[in-house]
């Protein structure tokens, strides 16, 4: 805050960030090109909290189906650009398709909900997403649309021409690997995704999902149709999540009914409590330590036994869910409105100790 | 059945109430209302407690639908509509257990209350295209003037459940100005303030009026109401028992009997 005043400062410090995103990948890659998949993986999950953000973290609805959303775009992306109904959209095309539909799809889950408040909007939010996976796993028959449990595989990549975001490359003598073609095009959205949320935020629509958010009766008092307000929190929260699914499509080349479980769910809602519900900031935060501790932890406790004692005692999943249920505790004892709470929330939660 | 005369012949009339009835259960909790309020009047709205005082506040702002009869308010019947429609049309509100928006600052609460008169979407705010600049910058200014009217325009950043009670008043009443209402309607207003901040708020309410604004307050503070409505309106147990200007119901036995042991106002109520 105090940075603004040095706006030398400030430049010099954004100057230093760009430089670091900029270099990220290929810092990544010389460790190992699954580092680089794991940083866009990463990116998703920060587009994707992002997106949950707007409806949890600013409207304040509980929603633990948005993986629903997460699908809905990947099988847009999928159904557009496979060989599966031989049909081949371009990604520019189908990502904006894909936001549109999971934007209806957040308008469907929205509006039988509105009048729900909770625990019991986040039990029939949480039964939205298990049955939209479960129609994704039977939509094989009579007519074969989603090919089940099978999943869709040989999804197009990204590609402009006969530039494709999938094949390696050098420019300039540099090596451009696929995923770090595709880090630099994920990084572009995800940066035009946080200008997005920091314009809406501050708003009069940001405004108004704050003020239903804080006391409901007073805000329809006031004028505010929160209804209309809701359903725009749903469905711009769901185009999120429809963007994310798509280029998740894009990135892995094949999706099942098996990338979208509950789990997924709640591990999104856990990066935006974890990093701060409402503030853009810690939920970019939260996304990129719940992506990348995960995945240390995966190359680091196996090696670490054997070294120490020969042979794995504890699998790295187990340590992993241990690990886990713990921040979870200390989190909620220690910072209960995150790691960088907005200053709004964190005053929400204050309050009972007051 | 003692109701539904309107003396003010419609022309001048703001609001209009006819007949209405609300029920709970087997509670009738506002029979056979009716009363109109003129343009430019503060009109009080007195009874002992559970009259039906906010009953009739939360029908006339549509968070209650009402059994029947209803409200015709600047030649429009409010019947169906929604709180935040209601609000469109020019009734905004406070409410008797303050519910301001307690973590947001006091500008942020006012300038929540001008969304109803502003247009900018999600495309404008993404896009921030000069007409959404243009709203925003007018929003905040608004709302700062507005601080400044109700006087605590030295408080804007502060949050406003932290705000001691009295300007938590105020900052209700200017998130309700904020909406640009005809009517104003204020439900106990100087609950909870000394002597110097309800003249205070008297000052302010009569500026309120003599700016354009009609109101419609609910209050138990005898004194301020007394002097401060043109008329009164006294309900008992949802039932309108007398209407007129504050001196003539003062000296109605009914109202007298209703405010048990029957001190005439002045010297507070008793129940």
């Amino acid at each position: 805050m105090n940075l603004s005043a040095h706006p030398r400062a400030k430049w010099f410090g954004l100057a230093l960030i760009a430089l670091a995103l900029i270099g990220l990948p290929f810092a990544l890659a010389s460790v190992g090109t699954a580092w680089v998949r794991i940083g866009n993986l990463a990116i998703l999950f920060v587009f994707l909290s992002l997106g949950l953000n707007i409806v949890v973290g600013f409207a304040g609805l509980l929603d633990l189906g948005y993986v629903a959303f997460y699908a809905v775009g990947a099988y847009t992306y999928a159904l557009l650009a496979s060989p599966h109904f031989n049909l081949h959209l371009p990604f520019w095309v189908i990502l904006p398709i894909g936001a549109l539909v999971a934007c209806a799809f957040g308008v469907l889950l929205g509006a039988p909900t509105l009048k729900l408040r909770g625990d019991y909007l986040a039990i029939v939010t949480l039964g939205f997403g298990e049955i939209v996976r479960i129609f994704l796993n039977n939509l094989s028959q009579p007519v074969n649309i989603t090919n089940g449990p099978q999943g869709i595989s040989r999804i197009d990549p990204f590609s402009f021409g006969s530039f494709s975001f999938s094949k390696n490359e050098t420019i300039f003598g540099l090596m451009f690997s696929g995923p770090i073609k595709y880090y630099y095009i994920l990084l572009a959205i995800l940066l035009l995704a946080i200008v997005v949320n920091l314009r809406l935020q501050h708003s009069r629509i940001g405004r108004a999902w704050e003020a239903i958010r804080e006391d409901e009766t007073a805000a329809r008092a006031m004028g505010i149709d929160t209804t209309r307000i809701k359903l725009l929190a749903f469905a711009m929260g769901a185009s999120f999540g429809g963007i994310a699914g798509g280029m998740f499509a894009a990135i892995q080349g094949f999706i099942s009914p098996e990338s979208f479980v509950l789990v997924e769910s709640i591990m999104v809602l856990s990066m935006v409590v974890l990093g701060g519900m409402g503030n853009i900031w810690g939920v970019v935060l939260g996304a990129v330590l719940l992506s990348f501790v995960p995945e240390l932890l995966r190359y680091t406790v196996e090696p670490v036994q054997r070294y120490l004692f020969g042979r794995t005692f504890i699998e790295p999943e187990v340590i992993r869910m241990l690990l886990f249920g713990l921040a979870l505790v200390l989190m909620m004892l220690y910072r209960p409105a995150g790691l960088l709470p907005s200053a709004v929330r964190k005053r929400e939660l204050t309050k009972a100790a007051e | 059945m003692s109701a539904q005369i309107e003396h003010a012949a419609g022309s001048a009339a703001l609001l209009k109430c006819t007949g209405l009835d609300k029920r709970f259960g087997g509670v009738l909790a506002l029979a056979q209302v009716g009363f109109s309020i003129k343009h430019g009047e503060i009109y009080g709205l007195i009874g002992p407690n559970g009259a039906g005082k906010t009953t009739l506040f939360n029908t006339l702002t549509g968070i209650y639908p009402c059994d029947s009869g209803g409200f015709t308010f600047a030649g429009a019947p409010l019947a169906g509509l929604r709180p935040d429609q209601i609000a469109a049309r020019g009734i905004a509100r406070t409410f008797q257990n303050i519910r301001l928006f307690g973590n947001l600052s006091a500008l942020d609460n006012v300038m929540i209350g001008r969304h109803v008169r502003t247009g900018a979407g999600v495309f404008g705010a993404i896009l921030r295209t000069r007409a959404t600049l243009a709203e925003e910058a007018a929003i905040e200014k608004r709302a700062l003037e507005l601080l400044v009217y109700v006087g605590i325009a030295a408080r804007a950043n502060d949050v406003a459940r932290q705000l001691p009670y009295g300007d938590q008043r105020r900052l209700e009443i200017a998130r309700a100005l904020a909406t640009d209402p005809k009517l104003l309607a204020l439900d106990e207003p100087a609950a909870g303030m000394n002597a110097t901040e309800t003249l205070e708020l008297r000052k302010l309410l009569e500026r309120i009026r003599a700016d354009g604004t009609t109101i419609l307050l609910i209050e138990h503070d005898m004194k301020l109401v007394m002097g401060l409505c043109d008329r009164v309106l006294v309900l008992d147990y949802g039932k309108k028992i007398a209407e007129g200007p504050p001196r003539e119901v003062q000296r109605d036995p009914r109202v007298i009997a209703a405010y048990l042991g029957g001190v005439p106002a002045g010297g507070g109520e008793a129940a």
